[in-house]
């Protein structure tokens, strides 16, 4: 399955676990043994057979993949040039996170584990995580920042209807930065029996790698997918979200080696880039260390981390991967941003256009189709992240 | 000789060494000097300077209080290192600074370690800096400057990276006693008997400090039977939350924790 990856493997992990300078496992020595076992059998697992035949049955038969790539018509004629949509919105559970979920479960079975823990922001990754833990019957602990257990209302219902103890993060600016430092302290209290399920591409290596494999069937499907409807090998532009950027990840991964495919990364500009409200990190944030790795992220002078904004909880994160702070830094990465109201105004165009409710995550991703100067002759394939159910309440605000 | 390798060379102390942890700028934002102070007079041997961070993983829930608490009432490293630059007119133990290795990195590792040999800094602390990049990238730097970089073990850690971190670590080895953030309420336990007697069966060539866990007389006690000394954390940043006199109250928490007896208080 994951043969045609990345030949020239530029922009992938290399043996020590960075993407040029970024990446490592900047994490303390309590992690360290728990770190270290999932390294050394992170690629084995994988790689298995085994794995691989429960992994793909799972994404077919229960997630519900292949996702459909859908050329959306009205859009296209809206901005002039071919426009796909990957409709992850359409997998159980309404996101992509699913995808990395299901890898990472089958992966904490074979390592032993009888507890998962995870944080999460929008509450997608903690509701893809409860599903799998019901599935497989393992106890599940997610934890939220109270802020988004407030704006998320209907995802802690269903993380809690799956059996998940969902637990608030009280400290800091209580959003998904805390969340995944409460879920770290848990795991170094629990080193043994516990599987710390990541739901994007941060933390120490191998997690950023690991998640971007389970996530890299999204750029799997849409090349044959694409090939299959239109006869051509590649997109000329990939456009996807970043929060910490696995849906990103998994979008661009087998377009990293052809340059010729432009990779575009769209951030939370929250209220505006520079309006002291925002989650826009490569626009705002300088190298340092969050969650384990070496990243670009938000920060003062002094190195402490800012709290970020953005309307969609899912962006509100002050970092982003490894792999994105190096596509970025070798420019091989475009990164974009989207305001709030930016955001909101492409999901409404979105409906309206082709009766599909986006999330807001994916919003931002849909925000700047009219600033990539994409030609009638072009193809843009968008990797539509999420369906808006969650965001209901925050849509009906600006229904009048 | 730097003050932390010469106090593990020249202590005759059989009663084992304190370390107390404090976080910088807490409860007040110029306190740092004022219980440093106090805990020389009270009789800690070395003492461990916190540098409040955003996001600090590796504390339980009272060091994080402290740390959100010293960061809203201004503290920056810049601030620290002014708050500490006299510090040596009067203090002799050693000084650690502990924290994360983000502020330091902003800082710039060069400047940083400078600074510290400058103020009369000792060694420091970060456990998230991991023993492989401190080896290839930082450890000339810490050198050049006779920074000591201390590293944290815990039960789980091997034995062979046990021998590796006590072949880069100096000064000594800070040994987690259980598998838990800071502020954990264990004690001793006989499990940690069993660590303890471990790491004393593999003759490290670094002394080792037993921390977290640790908050009285009795649980020094315990642990020093093992161990050079022990460190208290979460204990002592409990005791500066409800205090109303800093000074008199360092001074007697540091007294009960070592059993110091009044007449000796009074000689
Ligand atoms: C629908 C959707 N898209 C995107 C994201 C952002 O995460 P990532 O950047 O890891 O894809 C989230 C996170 O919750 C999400 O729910």
């Amino acid at each position: 399955m994951m043969a045609s990856v990345a030949e020239k493997n530029l922009y992938q992990v290399n043996s020590r676990g960075y993407y040029g300078t970024f990446g490592g496992a900047f994490i303390p020595e309590m992690l360290y043994p728990n770190v270290e076992e999932l390294r050394e059998h992170y690629l084995q697992i994988i790689s298995d057979p085994s794995f691989q035949a429960e992994y793909n049955d799972l994404l077919r038969n229960y997630v519900g993949r292949p996702t459909p790539l859908y050329k959306a018509n009205r859009l296209s004629e809206k901005y002039n040039t071919n426009i796909f949509l990957k409709r992850e919105d359409l997998c159980h559970t309404g996101a992509h996170k699913v995808n990395n979920t299901i890898g990472q479960i089958l992966l904490a079975k074979r390592l032993g584990k009888k507890r998962v823990v995870a944080e999460t922001g929008a509450g997608q990754h903690g509701v893809a995580t409860a599903t799998v833990c019901a599935l497989m019957n393992i106890e599940c602990i997610v934890y939220m920042g109270e802020l988004d257990i407030e704006r998320q209302a209907p995802n802690v219902a269903r993380m809690k209807m799956l059996g998940a103890e969902v637990r608030a993060a009280t400290c800091g600016s209580k959003t998904l930065k805390d969340a995944t430092n409460e879920a770290m302290r848990h795991w170094i209290n629990n080193p043994v029996d516990t599987h710390y399920i990541i739901g994007s591409v941060v933390g120490p290596h191998p997690y950023p790698d690991m998640v971007a494999r389970f996530q890299s069937i999204i750029s799997e499907e849409m090349r044959w997918q694409l090939k299959e409807q239109t006869g051509k090998e590649t997109p000329d532009y990939v456009v996807a979200c970043v929060g910490g950027g696995s849906n990103a990840a998994g979008a661009f991964y087998h377009f990293l080696d052809e340059e010729q495919v432009k990779l575009v990364a769209v951030e939370a500009a929250g209220q505006g880039v520079h309006s002291g409200h925002s989650a826009a990190t490569t626009a705002l944030g300088k190298p340092g260390v969050l969650h384990g790795s070496r990243t670009i992220l938000m920060q003062t002078e002094d190195g402490q981390v800012t709290e970020p904004y953005s309307i969609s909880a899912g962006l509100d994160y002050p970092g982003i991967g490894p792999q994105h702070a190096y596509l970025f830094d070798s420019g091989r990465g475009t990164f974009l941003s989207a305001t709030d109201d930016e955001a909101v105004q492409a999901a409404f165009e979105l409906t309206r256009l082709e009766g599909i409710i986006p999330a807001l995550e994916s919003s931002h991703a849909l925000a700047v189709l009219g600033k990539l100067g994409a030609t009638p002759n072009e193809t843009v394939i968008l990797n539509l992240s999420g369906r808006g159910d969650k965001d209901m309440a925050t849509y009906m605000k600006y229904i009048d | 000789m730097n003050r932390i390798t010469k106090l593990f060379k020249e202590s005759t102390n059989q009663e084992g060494l304190l370390n107390v942890y404090f976080t910088a700028g807490f409860p007040k934002l110029d306190d740092t000097l004022k219980v440093l102070t106090a805990l020389q007079e009270g009789g800690a041997d070395l003492v461990e300077i916190g540098m409040p961070y955003s996001d600090p993983v590796a504390d339980g829930e009272t060091i994080q209080k402290s740390n959100d608490q010293a960061l809203e009432n201004g503290m920056t490293v810049r601030i620290l290192f002014d708050q500490l630059k006299d510090m040596r007119q009067t203090i002799n133990v050693p000084v650690l600074l502990m924290g994360y290795v983000n502020p330091v990195l902003q800082y710039g590792i060069e400047d940083f370690c400078k600074k510290c040999a400058e103020v009369g800094v000792d060694g420091l602390i970060l456990p998230d800096l991991p023993l492989d990049v401190y080896e290839s990238e930082y450890k000339h730097i810490f050198d050049a400057h006779g920074i000591l970089n201390i590293f944290l073990i815990t039960p789980q850690t091997s034995e062979k990276r046990i021998r590796q971190i006590d072949e880069v670590g100096e000064g000594f080895i800070y040994t987690v006693s259980s598998a838990s953030v800071t502020g954990s309420k264990s004690g001793v336990s006989g499990d940690m008997e069993a660590y303890f007697n471990r790491l004393n069966a593999m003759n490290l060539q670094n002394p080792r400090l037993i921390g977290f866990g640790i908050k009285d007389h009795a649980t020094f006690k315990k642990a020093s039977e093992y161990a050079a000394g022990a460190i208290i954390g979460s204990a002592f940043i409990r005791v500066l939350e409800q205090s109303n006199n800093l000074s008199e109250d360092i001074k007697n928490f540091v007294y009960q924790v070592k059993n110091v007896s009044q007449e000796e208080i009074n000689a």
